[in-house]
């Protein structure tokens, strides 16, 4: 693998976050990642629709006229999703039933429009195709570490294994309820986010305002 | 007519699309930084989520559904694997058509709303309402009073955010969770208390 693949390959993993840091694609993380089972059907479905439709789009970025690309994009993208919803339907019908409306929410994911707009409409197919798949990773890496900690210490299992054994069945661990909530899901992202932008601090936004003590006078304005 | 109440009281509060089901996150994170913008989105999104969701329930009941064609005597034909294509298609041609609607006869509104109409298209908030309204199969009243009250509920929720990080601005935030981390935080506190709704049974 050459050294640019790597990079549009890995770059999406951290530095380049879609979720974290390009702000796309946050409806569905947030809402998918109660159960392990789930995030990972989901991670793997936006996956490969990102790189599928990234490799489609910039095959025929050359004929497709500027004024009508959106709609261009959107019918390949919407016909990748039906493929992969019929796909989840005749092979993983449970899951598909707990993902209900999330899996055709990916036609309007913005990760997937967002890479097929900024990325593949300039580079070649397989390029584009690698860089699908690279945000891909990046959206499932932060799907998978929210989803560790809703299921464990929500319901102290993971895919079905007890980890921390419950009161209930003899075990030590009280489940946190809150963690199988919605809000549980915001405060692990923010913390996420917390947590790359201290290790990484090129990341950081800076206020408009800063505050500063009554000794210099006026206070943060523009 | 107490159904109606109940269902349009279930879809601002109780399944509020932004806070309980995360939809629209991308618009709603992005766009939520003044009230008044973020109130100029959430008024565009009720309006066109009024006008999509019904429209859809119309496709996909006369068009779409198993048997639904047997009105023109065919029948065995399930055609629901289309609905998806339908409704995105749906939406993006109401969002133009109200474009255009709009910029000829309001251009007041047109100059208020018009950055915001084409984001629409691809705010997951309006595809989520026909699709959800698909999933619980809706009558047409019911998507009606559903496609009004999610689109409300949602604009309640972007302009009280936007109220939020308008005072957040002065507060002092460690730097590496200012902007995005602090303002996932509120937004789930103020999922945190949406969730007070959930018990009311109705």
């Amino acid at each position: 693998m050459d050294k640019e693949t790597k990079k549009v390959l890995f770059e999406p993993l951290v530095d380049n976050n879609p979720i974290t840091l390009q702000v796309l694609g946050v409806c569905s993380a947030l809402a998918v990642t109660s159960q392990m089972s789930t995030s990972l059907i989901m991670a793997l479905a936006l996956t490969s629709v990102t790189a599928c439709s990234s490799a489609a789009i910039s095959a025929v970025r050359e004929h497709i006229p500027s004024s009508i690309r959106i709609i261009v994009q959107m019918i390949i993208i919407a016909s990748l999703v039906i493929v992969v919803d019929q796909l989840l339907k005749a092979f993983a019908f449970d899951v598909s039933k707990k993902l209900s409306v999330f899996v055709g929410l990916i036609i309007t994911n913005c990760i997937v429009m967002g890479r097929a707009e900024a990325y593949a409409m300039k580079n070649p197919p397989l390029q584009s195709f690698v860089d699908g798949i690279g945000n891909g990773l990046g959206y499932s890496l932060i799907l998978v570490i929210v989803a560790l900690f809703r299921e464990t210490l929500g319901s102290g299992k993971l895919l079905g294994f007890d980890v921390l054994p419950l009161v209930k069945d003899g075990g030590w661990y009280v489940p946190n309820g809150m963690m199988l909530l919605p809000p549980s899901a915001f405060f692990i992202i923010g913390l996420i986010i917390w947590g790359f932008r201290t290790w990484k601090p090129k990341q950081v936004e800076h206020n408009e305002f800063k505050i500063m003590s009554i000794a210099h006078g006026e206070g943060g304005h523009h | 007519m107490e159904a109606y109440i109940s269902l349009f009281v279930k879809a601002v509060f109780i399944e509020n699309l932004a806070l309980s089901f995360f939809l629209g996150m991308c618009t709603f994170l992005a766009v939520s930084k003044k009230i008044s913008t973020a109130m100029g989105l959430g008024i565009a999104v009720m309006v066109v989520q009024t006008l999509t969701v019904p429209a859809n329930q119309f496709i996909y009941q006369t068009l779409l559904k198993e048997d639904a064609l047997a009105w023109i005597g065919v029948t065995g034909v399930d055609l629901s694997f289309l609905s998806l294509l339908s409704c995105i298609g749906m939406i993006a041609a109401i969002v133009q058509i109200l474009e255009m609607i709009l910029d000829k006869f309001f251009p007041a509104l047109y100059q208020a709303l018009g950055i915001f109409l084409p984001l629409i298209t691809v705010n997951c908030a309006i595809l989520a309402g026909s699709l959800f309204m698909i999933e619980r199969d809706y009558n047409f009243g019911e998507s009606v009073v559903y496609g009004i009250g999610s689109g409300f509920g949602w604009a309640l929720a972007i302009t009280v955010m936007a109220g939020v990080r308008e005072k957040l601005k002065y507060s002092d935030i460690p730097a590496a969770l200012q902007g995005l981390g602090i303002t996932f935080i509120t937004a789930g506190l103020m999922s945190l208390g949406f969730m007070a709704f959930s018990g009311i049974q109705l």
